[in-house]
């Protein structure tokens, strides 16, 4: 099949994963100091950067759901079961055999069904989680002001910390399917650059929801 | 809302630069500095030396009170509503709590019975026994408190009153007053004065509370950030404001104050509390540890350790009293461990406090009341609870102890240790059984008969020594698994804190997908070599 380059990330979406990419690292990093595994800043850095960071990523996270509604991106995260099982049969088993992935990236659709599926996850549960938690936690001595007395700190650190372990979790697989493309280092490539090599392919009209 | 602003404001804060706002500019340290600009000099109106009534030959310490009486004529009456008068908890409606009635110690466990050793700290003259006059306004003694020659000395065994005579005691020669030349001296009281008796508590040098000590005379900064000679060199009464010779910071019951309010709120109130002076959140904005002002007291942070220059005891064992054959040994401070009068002690330096929950009230146990042999007693203990909005967690000293009690009763005993030979007095006839009795008899309690030594806790909360601020605790001297709050219940910390499972469950998901990846790309680096 003929190759193709075509612009899949633009600027800010390029910018917003890399800067989201250092804020998760740094925020784990500081996490799980703060949680007492390991001693490496120091305590007191490490909260001070964490509260930092944190704040940093609320404001960056609103910029990126304002760039996802605007820009009518959102609709890349409906989720859909079409091709959901061929998506994961393919890494389970079609990828060992050098098949090629039953969903080709487009502009128009630029994640695979389990992509729309996890992201949304990630981004509607996951990471909206985690900055509740971390905001409630900051907040913890306004509780009484905010009514919000009937929380528990512990309850809230709980949670928080079980987010950043799910969130770890993600940036290892994440990581990981980076690897998977037509070499291993493209999909890196193209989140760089913005451009990815895709094989010649018409867009199915499941796959665009926006022109419904 | 307001929250919500700050957290803009910290965004602005840590776009900007951390910690252009320098320490200097915190908030506390602000208020502190205009709490105290004064000159302690300009309220003095009166030069006593010039008095023609303080120039008359005294030959008797009554006399000199008399003289400051004359003029300081509500003076007398207002000291004897004073504790340090009564030496009674004013809040016991049976009457029985506070150092002159039923409350014992693990020291020399109480004064009833022991009354012209005990009082040679009390701020009057003649408590010899139980038929001391206490509405008598001349047996007050003023001097102890406000004469500046340092040269008045009471006599350690005479009740309060000083020498009238050259005597000897301990090794040392104790001269009578020049009570004319003493009495022309006065003024405010000075940390000599009140160390006179707060650093000797006990009977000795830094016996008792672990941070007043003779050390305390003359602090450097180091030693006391507040009191330091070379800063702002408080005297005791700077925090310790008093009102018609009513002196805050006394705590039986009663907190030494019930509200924490700062000078702005309320600039009559004693400025005994860190947040008088201080304010509520005295750090730099933003600062971590303004959120935690809610919970830990300052003196938590700010005084690493207590009894930094000289040794306090620790711990003092009744039990082991009476064998006048035993080596005594220096120890590392050469301080002596055993007495044969006394039993063995244990002195300490630099210490970690202990740390309660603590909302101001010290529960003390009274010789009537009844104790569980079976477990350490807590002779006092500090009040307070996580859920009371008033309690902080607080540090203390605990003196452990091995004290006599009545087997039977179930009671702490008051022995009689101090008299003569044939009195019964322990350290004269070294007979337990005796000195119970006749002490008990002496304070109106029954006495089984049996008596035995049990484990006990005192406690002194820990609030002097504060430490410049360069020597505040590391955030990880508590919050981490085995750090100094580790038994502290009702808060979450963060590094302290966690609940196993999900420690676990996590980091087992995390190696899971870093094995479940490893393996998939293994997978496909052989599937590939294969075609």
């Amino acid at each position: 099949m003929a190759k193709t380059k075509i612009y899949l990330y633009t600027r800010f979406e390029r910018f917003w994963h890399w800067l989201q990419a250092i804020i998760i690292f740094v925020l784990l990093l500081t996490g799980f100091e703060v949680h007492g595994t390991y001693s490496l800043l120091g305590f007191h850095t490490a909260v001070r950067i964490h509260n930092a960071f944190g704040f940093g990523w609320v404001v960056l996270f609103a910029f990126i759901i304002f760039w996802v509604f605007t820009t009518g991106e959102w609709k890349q995260y409906i989720p859909t079961s079409k091709k959901l099982w061929e998506v994961v049969r393919y890494y389970t088993s079609g990828i060992f055999q050098g098949k090629p992935h039953p969903v080709q990236k487009t502009k128009e659709a630029k994640h695979n069904p389990l992509q729309r599926l996890t992201y949304l996850a990630l981004t509607a549960v996951l990471l909206t989680l985690q900055m509740g938690t971390g905001l409630l936690y900051y907040l913890y001595n306004d509780w009484a002001v905010w009514g919000l007395t009937f929380l528990g700190l512990r309850t809230i650190a709980l949670i928080h910390l079980a987010c950043a372990f799910g969130i770890l979790s993600f940036v290892i697989i994440h990581i990981y399917m980076t690897t998977t493309g037509h070499t291993l280092t493209s999909h890196i490539a193209a989140m760089i650059s913005g451009w990815e090599e895709v094989d010649e392919h018409e867009v199915a009209d499941w796959e665009r929801a926006a022109r419904r | 809302m307001l929250r919500l602003v700050t957290l803009i404001l910290t965004l602005a804060w840590t776009a900007s630069a951390w910690g252009t706002e320098t320490d200097e500019q915190a908030p506390g340290r602000i208020l502190a500095r205009q709490a105290v600009r004064e000159d302690p000099k300009a309220w003095i109106t009166a030069d006593h030396s010039q008095h023609p009534i303080l120039k008359q030959p005294f030959t008797k310490p009554e006399e000199v009170t008399r003289a400051c009486l004359s003029c300081h004529n509500q003076a007398g009456i207002q000291f004897h509503k004073t504790i340090h008068w009564t030496w009674a908890d004013p809040a016991d409606p049976r009457g029985i709590t506070g150092k002159g009635r039923l409350t014992v110690n693990n020291f020399c466990i109480a004064v009833g019975s022991n009354e012209p050793r005990c009082t040679s700290c009390h701020a009057g003259y003649g408590w010899m026994n139980k038929n001391f006059d206490f509405s008598n306004v001349e047996a007050i003694d003023c001097l102890v408190c406000h004469e500046q020659t340092g040269t008045y000395v009471k006599f350690p065994t005479k009740g309060g009153y000083p020498a009238t005579e050259p005597t000897p005691f301990g090794g040392k020669e104790i001269l009578p007053p020049d009570y004319t030349k003493v009495a022309q001296s006065v003024g405010k009281p000075t940390r000599r004065n009140c160390g006179t008796c707060h650093f000797y508590g006990g009977g000795g040098d830094g016996v008792k509370h672990g941070d007043l000590d003779s050390s305390m005379t003359n602090p450097n900064k180091a030693l006391d950030v507040h009191m330091g000679i070379d800063g702002q060199n408080f005297s005791c009464s700077r925090c310790h404001s008093t009102r018609a010779h009513h002196i805050a910071g006394r705590v039986y019951a009663t907190p030494a104050f019930t509200e924490r309010k700062s000078l702005l709120e309320d600039d009559l109130a004693a400025k005994i509390s860190c947040e008088s002076c201080h304010g509520h959140t005295p750090h730099k904005a933003h600062a971590k540890a303004n959120d935690h002002t809610d919970k830990v007291a300052c003196q938590s942070c700010h005084i690493p350790t207590f009894a930094r220059a000289l040794p306090t005891k620790m711990h003092w064992d009744w039990s082991q009293a009476g064998d006048k054959e035993r080596p005594i040994h220096k120890d590392a401070f050469g301080k002596a461990d055993y007495d044969p009068k006394k039993g063995s002690f244990v002195w300490r330096k630099n210490v970690t406090p202990y740390y309660a929950w603590y909302n101001g009230s010290i529960q003390g146990t009274t010789a009537k009341d009844i104790i569980d042999p079976t477990k350490p007693v807590r002779l006092s203990w500090p009040e307070g609870s996580p859920n009371d909005p008033k309690s902080r967690i607080f540090p203390f000293k605990i003196h452990t102890g091995r004290t006599p009690y009545d087997k039977v009763n179930k009671t702490m005993v008051i022995p009689k240790l101090f008299g003569p030979k044939g009195s019964g007095a322990y350290w004269a006839d070294f007979d337990w059984g005796k000195a119970i009795a006749v002490g008990q008899e002496y304070n109106g309690l029954p006495y089984s008969g049996q008596y035995d030594f049990v484990d006990t806790e005192y406690v002194f909360p820990i609030t002097h020594m504060v430490a410049p601020k360069e020597q505040v605790l590391a955030c990880t001297e508590c919050h981490s698994a085995q750090g100094r709050l580790r038994h502290i219940q009702g808060v979450y910390m963060p590094a302290r804190d966690r609940v196993q499972a999900l420690d676990t469950g996590g980091w087992a998901l995390v190696v899971i997908s870093v094995i479940g990846v490893a393996l998939h790309g293994l997978g496909r680096f052989i599937a590939s070599l294969k075609r």
